[in-house]
């Protein structure tokens, strides 16, 4: 058999709970070789601002960032659609010695004329910084000529990881936040952050909401408009998703605004519920809000429970692994998936801090294995020795479960389907249900050997 | 005509090329048991990875030194040894291949040097071979990487010897299916031969039993040491034959005679390659090629009527449009618009060598172009259909016109590695895809609903 061994640099960032004491390692750069599923700083900010969908998102640099990231995200819009363009300065030697300003202030220019867009946002990547460019200085005197903010998001790829790039767009986002009118705006209204309409979720979520008799002011940063977003700070509750992305956002906002945020998720029914649960009890002194909660989560759960109890007959006592961008998506599809009578033998992610995976391992059973920041051998390794039926990632794990013989979901930004609200549970088990009894394993040289077996 | 692009100093929008390492990366997975390290920021190895693996649908490994912001500062030559160090640990690799980006290439680093450091602290060890490629992305495209590299490694490692029988060939970017076809070829004429890069196997291969470190296949080290001893080179590209090369240093160093041809794409330009095979081995193109060539001809005849006269935009890497140029013109199919996001400044000249009454058809050949330049000039000259790669579906989409999708990168459909675009039968499946495409056009716009042709 293969033996495929971990780095030993590598060992104190994996855990295999009831073994030893647990003391993960993590928040730290990924190690060189090591082939980390991570991508960079810029990532981090392109991710989080790429949804807002009246702004032109300008690349600056060589060309390869802007065009790795075109149209990347199944994030929907129901108008504009700016952000699915790819605008780069793409620059070239003569730029990298005599400095890219001058290309980066004409680009703005053009750009702005032709799109007439809300607002700019300018990405910094690696050599910016080199080349002497003051991006800053640039996008002031453009906003000055043309009347729209042009943010500089500072996300040069090799200064920090994927967190510093979320910072980078937070920043970015802060210095619209307050621009706007906050006059209409109810007492019972809310900003959602972290969800970025990915299949139209967004749109899901709101309209749960709009039932409950909540207003939402803004989201960030799905079907994101830039006039809701300078207006946001008129909200009465920042109800933060993907934490990793925006919990820094919201702090901001919560110092400054005195806005106080709650930490939620839309996958899942349980998590689903809690997230309508905890924000119609934020705003309690109302309890016309709350009737209406129990009667939506009653009619929601009615309309997919029985086909949920059928995908679970078939997919009782499956394994699953699980590896994503940030750990609190991991919670919530842990308890999704033993819901579906599933057990997950492998959970990590790319960005989990210390006490995400204090709470990833109190999720989960003994011999689970904990990962951050793994790669494509480690990931391999752990599937292949837990045996996992299904493998929950992104593009770049697809393939590796895939070869072996494992089914898979797409989990990550580029995926075409609401996974989202009651709605979204009910695909991601159909999802989940599809690709796990597909006929086509029992041709898999692995499974046909264990099977075998 | 040659149009003038507007300004330099307009953004980039939807680019039509990718940059440099990803070119470099590609060869090194063709490269048998290679790992692909780039020296720069984690997310250069990770978005070039996910764009490879979007299109070839296969486990694709690409490690980075993983600058930090020190490293940017006092230099990435520790962490490019780090990341040396590590591929061997995890990979056992038979050859590390390290292609620079735009961020090393800005701050100086000197590869070959912190190599020769690297060989020098490791005197006992059995290494692998390591070979260096310089693609900074600010210079060129995704092809220039791509040549970069094959040049890069046949100077790196190829050496005098015995002359040998075997030819050496350097297909170029081509799919998977077409570098299979050629060795076929290659076998039928009885030659022996080395192929680089061949990632047939590698990015185009079955299940496995059990893991796989390094996808087998991919051309061998000492295969590649052997190029200098052998009869003669193939090099495709019309382009390239213009540009330095790995054929034209390999004559240079040890007098292997290159013959430069055209990308085989079409009947004459599969002539050509067939001749020259003829001439090295002296034996005659085996019997099936000529029946293969029948059959196309007499597609050519039965289809005719629905091409002549069509109208095509073309575009993609130069050579690719070159090659798929004279295919068109064969089948009377006028290339309207030959556009690409490199620039050599070959291409018109090379156009204009195949098609002898390339003004009085009308054609424009654009290069350095992006896919709303592309879109611009489509809308002007009201085409049939566009034929090149996924990314413009955009521009298909907009203006309303069926896109034959082949070459690199096709992201929204399955079997981009079994798209075949050299020989007779590369030809046949072109030919009945673009015929196809306009007859059901013509089905669906008269609405009346023909049951034949």
């Amino acid at each position: 058999m293969t033996t495929i061994n971990v780095l030993e640099k590598r060992q104190k960032q994996i855990y295999e709970k009831g073994e030893q004491p647990f003391d993960m390692v993590c928040d730290k750069v990924s190690l060189a070789g090591s082939v980390s599923q991570r991508a960079c700083v810029f990532c981090g900010s392109r991710v989080v601002l790429y949804p807002i969908a009246d702004a032109v998102h300008l690349v600056h640099g060589p060309i390869g960032c802007a065009a790795y990231t075109w149209d990347i995200r199944g994030a929907l819009s129901s108008g504009p659609e700016l952000h699915r363009l790819s605008f780069s300065t793409d620059l070239r030697e003569k730029d990298v010695i005599f400095g890219g300003e001058k290309k980066l202030h004409r680009a703005l220019i053009d750009l702005i004329d032709t799109h007439q867009p809300k607002a700019a946002f300018v990405y910094s990547t690696c050599i910016v910084g080199l080349i002497g460019d003051d991006v800053e200085d640039i996008c002031r005197r453009v906003s000055e000529e043309k009347g729209i903010p042009v943010l500089p998001v500072h996300s040069e790829g090799f200064k920090g990881t994927k967190k510093d790039g979320y910072r980078a767009a937070c920043d970015a986002l802060f210095k619209l936040i307050g621009q706007g009118s906050t006059e209409d705006i109810g007492p019972y209204s809310i900003n959602i952050l972290g969800e970025f309409n990915i299949g139209g979720e967004a749109w899901i979520i709101k309209e749960y909401y709009r039932r409950m008799g909540i207003e939402v002011v803004s989201i960030m940063t799905g079907d994101g408009r830039v006039d809701d977003v300078k207006r946001s700070h008129g909200a009465h509750l920042n109800v933060v998703q993907c934490s990793g992305s925006m919990t820094q956002l919201a702090k901001m906002m919560e110092d400054k605004y005195s806005i106080p945020f709650i930490r939620v998720s839309y996958f899942g029914l349980e998590d689903m519920s809690k997230a309508l649960y905890d924000v119609a009890n934020h705003f309690g002194h109302n309890p016309d809000i709350l009737r209406k909660t129990q009667q939506l989560v009653r009619e929601e759960i009615a309309q997919v429970y029985p086909e949920l109890q059928k995908i679970r007959r078939d997919l009782q006592g499956k394994k699953a692994a699980i590896y994503v961008g940030g750990a609190f998506k991991a919670f919530s599809l842990i308890k999704a998936l033993k819901y579906l009578g599933m057990r997950v033998v492998l959970a990590g992610s790319q960005t989990g801090n210390k006490s995400d995976y204090q709470l990833l391992k109190e999720l989960c059973d003994d011999g689970t294995i904990i990962v951050d920041d793994a790669n494509p051998l480690e990931l391999s390794k752990y599937i292949i020795e837990k045996d996992a039926d299904l493998f929950i990632g992104g593009v770049k794990e697809r393939p590796i479960a895939y070869k072996l013989g494992i089914g898979f979901c797409d989990h990550n930004h580029e995926r075409k389907t609401p996974l989202a609200g009651y709605v979204g549970m009910l695909n991601f088990a159909k999802e989940i249900h599809a690709t796990v009894t597909s006929p086509v394993w029992n041709f898999a040289p692995r499974r046909q050997r264990l099977a075998v077996k | 005509m040659i149009a003038k692009k507007h300004t330099d100093y307009t953004a980039t929008q939807n680019a039509c090329k990718l940059c440099t390492p990803l070119g470099a990366s590609l060869v090194l997975k063709g490269i048998e048991n290679a790992v692909p390290i780039l020296h720069g920021s984690q997310g250069c190895a990770t978005y070039i990875r996910r764009y490879l693996i979007s299109h070839f649908k296969e486990p694709v490994d690409i490690a980075s030194s993983n600058f930090s912001e020190d490293t940017a500062v006092f230099g990435g030559s520790a962490n490019l040894q780090l990341g040396i160090d590590n591929l061997r640990a995890q990979y056992k690799p038979d050859i590390i291949g390290i292609a620079t980006t735009c961020l090393s290439e800005t701050i100086g680093e000197d590869v070959t040097m912190i190599l020769r450091d690297y060989r020098a602290a490791h005197p006992d060890q059995d290494l692998p071979a390591i070979i260096n490629v310089s693609t900074p992305s600010y210079t060129g495209t995704h092809i220039d990487g791509f040549h970069s590299t094959v040049k890069s490694a046949v100077e790196l490692l190829a050496h005098n010897g015995v002359e040998s029988k075997h030819v050496n060939v350097m297909p170029g970017m081509l799919s998977p299916a077409d570098i299979r076809y050629l060795k076929t070829m290659l076998t039928d004429f009885g030659l022996s031969y080395v192929m680089l890069p061949d990632y047939s196997e590698t990015l185009d291969g079955g299940l496995w039993d059990e893991y796989q470190h390094i996808q087998s296949g991919g051309t061998k080290v000492v295969e590649i040491e052997s190029m200098g001893c052998a009869q003669a080179s193939l090099e495709f590209g019309r382009v390239l034959a213009t540009q330095s090369s790995a054929g034209k240093t390999l004559a240079k160093k040890f007098n292997v005679p290159c013959h430069s041809l055209g990308t085989p794409i079409g009947i004459r330009e599969t002539d050509q390659l067939l001749d020259t095979l003829e001439e090295i081995t002296g034996r005659p193109t085996p019997a099936h090629y000529h029946r293969e060539r029948g059959r196309l001809l007499d597609a050519y005849v039965d289809g005719h009527k629905y091409v002549s006269q069509k109208r095509a935009v073309v575009y993609g890497e130069e050579d690719l449009v070159i090659g798929l140029v004279s295919f068109l013109r064969e089948i009377g199919i006028i290339p309207v618009i030959c556009a690409s996001g490199g620039e050599s400044g070959l291409m018109e000249e090379k156009l204009r060598a195949i098609v002898p009454d390339f003004d009085a058809l009308g054609m424009s050949v654009w290069d350095g172009v992006d896919f709303v330049e592309i879109t611009e000039l489509a809308e002007k000259c009201q085409p049939d259909f566009l034929i090149g790669n996924s990314k413009g579906f955009s521009v298909a989409r907009q203006i309303n016109v069926p896109l034959v999708r082949v070459g690199f990168p096709i992201h929204d459909r399955l079997g981009g590695s079994r798209v075949l675009h050299i020989g007779y039968a590369g030809a046949q499946q072109l030919f009945d895809k673009v015929a196809n495409v306009l007859i059901e056009a013509k089905q669906e716009a008269t609405g009346v609903g023909y049951s034949y042709m």
